[in-house]
């Protein structure tokens, strides 16, 4: 496997300003980044020091200030506002702190709707909707309304919804911050159990127990990387593991 | 194979296909559950846009009812293609032997098939006429006399009563309802008393307020004739060939334009005439559309700018996902659209069921009017109208949804006011409700101005209404109602106007209510933060009710000089202006009723606990 294949996120002096004059901000500063296919990072970091915003540059929901950065071959700081969404659809999946789930769709209408975006029929979204549904096991709970559905359900759901288009990337910020311990270890299985069959994750979190599972953990303070440690030194890491721990302690 | 090179691998055409259906489909999931969850706003919207196109419908189905009951009351009296009245010596009105010569030699003109008369008439030509008075009433009319017997052409329908005989005289129905006349009851003529015996209809005559018409005995008529009323006389022809054109061409044949020559009329021009509380009625109702729909257009305005407030997470999650800015676009306008042509279908059936109930027949008619036909002119026009209002309202929130930063919407952040200096230092010296509703205007100018524009258009309306009826009521006083009589058409007309006003004022309350609970909703943690920061509740429902007070007070008051700009263009020639107390009280008590209208919703938005409101936009 050559570098450019086996690459999906380059990037290379990005920077992030918001706002201008005195009340300029920076939330990224020159950072590089390289994330290999099949690997998971986890990001860590104090509130505000830029994880989000990292995130949020890698999937295309905001565009750098400078710097360059390739997403599955693409140039996210060259795309289109269309063509950006394209990316979002086809490549990359998002899972939220928050599940930001439609409330008024059921469960499989949720993990329905990428893929009705990116084309699919109906009678195939539906189809992918159900087999990703039994996946994270709720299959029993397609027709309930997010409403309807306990916190870590909720993320489980936002899971299948970030699968359904087979993306090349899952991007998650905070999966587990608003869930309770048992969720956490769900939700943690799951995102393990995916990483072992090769997705590529990048994690944001608070929580050192979970970062410390991933391939490599970075860190990072005011909108640089001030630290990265290559924790299993491959591209099948053990992000299970701390759902295992949590669930035996 | 992977799913996505298992797409790929399809027939072109199946793809396309189920891309659409696909798509289509989500639309259709977003709609309906919006739609849904947003039911109240969505009926309103439908409301909002139906009673502008069901007022429009209304205006243009009167056209095709008008027709219906005097061609009705045409075949039932026999009624004349042509009636000619002869021509009189233009300083005395005397008819001379030849002017009558004339008149009768028409009763044998070329495509001429039947005739009545000459029948004598007076009181068309006088000054005056002969004086009717009655228990209660005095006034002018004509008197035409018939022979007891019926007519070949132009018979009169009886209505209630019998035919003419000596010493008895049938009213004209319109007439005789106007003058509060009875069978039986005795009336005198120029003093000599008679016996109504009789009320009857004509399609040779328009009703009252146009003649105050009397059939009496050719005798009897002959002797109300005085030298400053002298007699005329009146023939009554059916053509071979009564279609417009052909009669047109009747008439000017044998017109000369000098008086002493018949003067003719064709029954086009009695329908016409007969038709003007209908024309004046279409033009109320035209006014009053656009009224409507310019009011349409700001509530929907408001109520898609809530709407996108309330959705901006959902417009990121849509994107967040995958879709393209012009699907966001899309779903919007969809949505948006699909209720506007259901409000066009339930606009243009209202409107096209009302027609016949606005366009009755009035007493000197008989027969009911038909259900108009439903033409394609109509249909257009209302989809037009339907379509363009909930584009022009909706254009605007749906290229701001696809434009809208998908980090920003995700986070769902509320528009921050612009810092200015001068603003703050003046908002440091104003009470706390004032400072607050200031703040939650400045975050959504847009629902300020659609609210100002709707409060506008509604005191627009309402001021107009008031100055048409002080302007009747002014015209009354001055010159009496026709002798004493009521003209049937004004109480028609200001019911008509009255209708409008209503539609317009309750629509205007609606809007008020839903900016209110748009607003209430969207600054519930800032509400909650003022709370928390030891504002009482009162305080802060003072608040929200000023931040809806702060754009009805302008819009009202800039409704003023439109509603007087209104009357002056749309007030049918009348003139004066209503009282001062009046205009006052309307921009006043448009705020108060504003207020009031917002302190529901301000109410029951302040009913959550603190924590759970802060906790409101976090989750």
């Amino acid at each position: 496997m050559n570098d450019s294949v086996a690459m999906l996120v380059h990037a290379r002096g990005l920077r992030k300003d918001y706002g201008s004059g005195e009340g300029l901000v920076r939330a990224l500063d020159m950072v590089d980044l390289d994330v290999n296919r099949g690997e998971a990072v986890a990001v860590m970091g104090p509130s505000g020091c830029g994880k989000s915003t990292l995130l949020h540059l890698i999937g295309g929901l905001d565009r750098p200030s400078a710097g360059q950065l390739t997403v599955a071959g693409q140039r996210v700081d060259e795309l289109s506002e269309r063509a950006l969404a394209h990316l979002r659809r086809d490549e990359i999946g998002f899972v939220f702190q928050t599940f930001q789930l439609m409330d008024e769709l059921t469960a499989q209408e949720n993990v329905e709707l990428p893929a009705l975006l990116a084309g699919y029929s109906p009678s195939e979204a539906r189809a992918r909707a159900i087999a990703l549904l039994e996946r994270v096991g709720l299959a029993d709970r397609a027709r309930h309304l997010p409403s309807m559905l306990s916190g870590g359900q909720r993320q489980r759901v936002a899971i299948a919804r970030a699968l359904v288009n087979n993306p090349d990337i899952v991007l998650a910020d905070e999966p587990t911050g608003n869930l309770d311990s048992a969720s956490a270890f769900d939700v943690l299985s799951l995102l393990g159990d995916l990483h072992a069959k090769g997705l590529t994750l990048v994690i944001v979190t608070h929580d050192e127990r979970i970062a410390t599972t991933a391939d490599r953990l970075i860190s990072m303070r005011d909108g640089a990387f001030v630290d990265e440690t290559r924790l299993t030194g491959g591209s099948r890491g053990n992000l299970s593991t701390f759902a295992e721990w949590e669930h035996l302690g | 194979m992977s799913p996505k090179e298992n797409l790929l691998s399809q027939p072109r055409r199946a793809r396309r296909a189920g891309r659409v259906r696909g798509r289509a489909l989500l639309l259709f999931r977003l709609a309906r559950q919006d739609i849904r969850h947003h039911a109240a706003q969505a009926v309103l919207l439908v409301v909002a846009i139906a009673a502008a196109t069901a007022v429009l419908s209304l205006a243009f189905a009167l056209n095709g009812v008008k027709a219906n009951p005097y061609q009705q009351t045409m075949a039932a009296t026999k009624g004349p293609d042509v009636v000619a009245q002869s021509g009189n010596d233009p300083y005395t009105g005397v008819t001379s032997p030849a002017d009558l010569a004339a008149l009768m030699a028409l009763n044998h003109a070329q495509g001429v098939t039947a005739h009545s008369g000459p029948y004598p008439i007076v009181g068309d030509t006088g000054p005056v006429g002969p004086i009717l008075r009655s228990t209660d009433l005095v006034t002018s009319v004509q008197v035409e006399g018939r022979e007891p017997g019926g007519a070949a052409v132009d018979q009169p329908e009886v209505t209630d009563g019998t035919w003419i005989r000596p010493g008895g005289v049938v009213v004209e129905r319109s007439f005789a309802e106007a003058a509060n006349l009875h069978l039986g009851q005795v009336i005198t003529l120029n003093g000599r008393p008679f016996q109504v015996v009789g009320f009857a209809v004509t399609s040779a005559f328009g009703g009252f307020p146009g003649t105050s018409l009397i059939w009496a005995t050719e005798a009897a008529a002959r002797s109300l004739a005085t030298q400053a009323d002298p007699l005329s006389y009146i023939s009554n022809l059916m053509l071979s060939d009564p279609s417009p054109p052909a009669v047109d061409a009747f008439v000017n044949a044998h017109s000369s334009g000098n008086e002493s020559s018949p003067f003719l009329t064709s029954w086009t021009a009695v329908a016409y005439g007969d038709a003007s509380f209908l024309r004046t009625d279409q033009a109320f109702l035209f006014t009053g559309a656009t009224l409507l729909g310019l009011l349409a257009l700001a509530s929907v305005a408001v109520l898609v700018g809530g709407r996108l407030a309330e959705g901006t997470r959902r417009v990121g999650l849509l994107k967040a996902t995958g879709g393209t800015p012009g699907l966001v676009a899309a779903t919007f306008l969809a949505e948006n659209l699909f209720l506007a042509l259901v409000a066009a279908a339930a606009g243009l059936l209202a409107g096209w069921g009302a027609a016949p109930l606005i366009s009755r027949p009035e007493a000197d008619l008989v027969g009911t009017p038909g259900a108009p036909p439903l033409t394609l002119a109509m249909v257009v026009v209302a989809l037009g109208v339907a379509l363009a209002v909930a584009l022009a309202s909706t254009l605007v929130p749906a290229i701001r949804a696809a434009r809208m930063s998908t980090v920003g919407a995700l986070a769902d952040t509320a528009r921050l006011p612009k810092r200015r200096g001068s603003l703050i230092r003046l908002s440091r010296k104003l009470p706390v409700p004032v400072l607050f509703g200031l703040r939650l205007v400045a975050r959504r100018p847009r629902r300020a101005i659609f609210s100002a524009a709707s409060i506008a258009v509604a005191v627009m309306g309402l001021v107009a209404a008031l100055a048409i009826h002080a302007a009747v009521d002014i015209k009354f006083s001055h010159f009496g109602r026709s002798g004493g009589l009521v003209d049937p058409d004004v109480p028609r007309a200001e019911q008509v106007l009255t209708a409008i006003t209503i539609s317009l004022v309750v629509l205007a309350a609606l809007t008020v209510i839903f900016a209110a609970l748009a607003t209430v909703l969207d600054s519930r943690r800032a509400s909650a933060v003022t709370l928390a920061l030891g504002a009482t509740p009162q305080q802060v429902r003072a608040g929200l009710i000023m931040a809806q007070i702060i754009p009805a007070l302008p819009g009202a008051i800039l409704g003023l000089p439109l509603g007087l700009g209104l009357f002056k263009v749309a007030g049918r020639g009348l003139s004066g202006l209503p009282p001062v107390l009046w205009l006052v009280a309307a921009v006043l008590g448009t705020v108060v009723v504003v207020a009031a209208l917002t302190s529901i919703p301000a109410r029951i938005g302040l009913r959550r606990p603190i924590a759970e409101m802060l906790q409101a936009e976090a989750t």
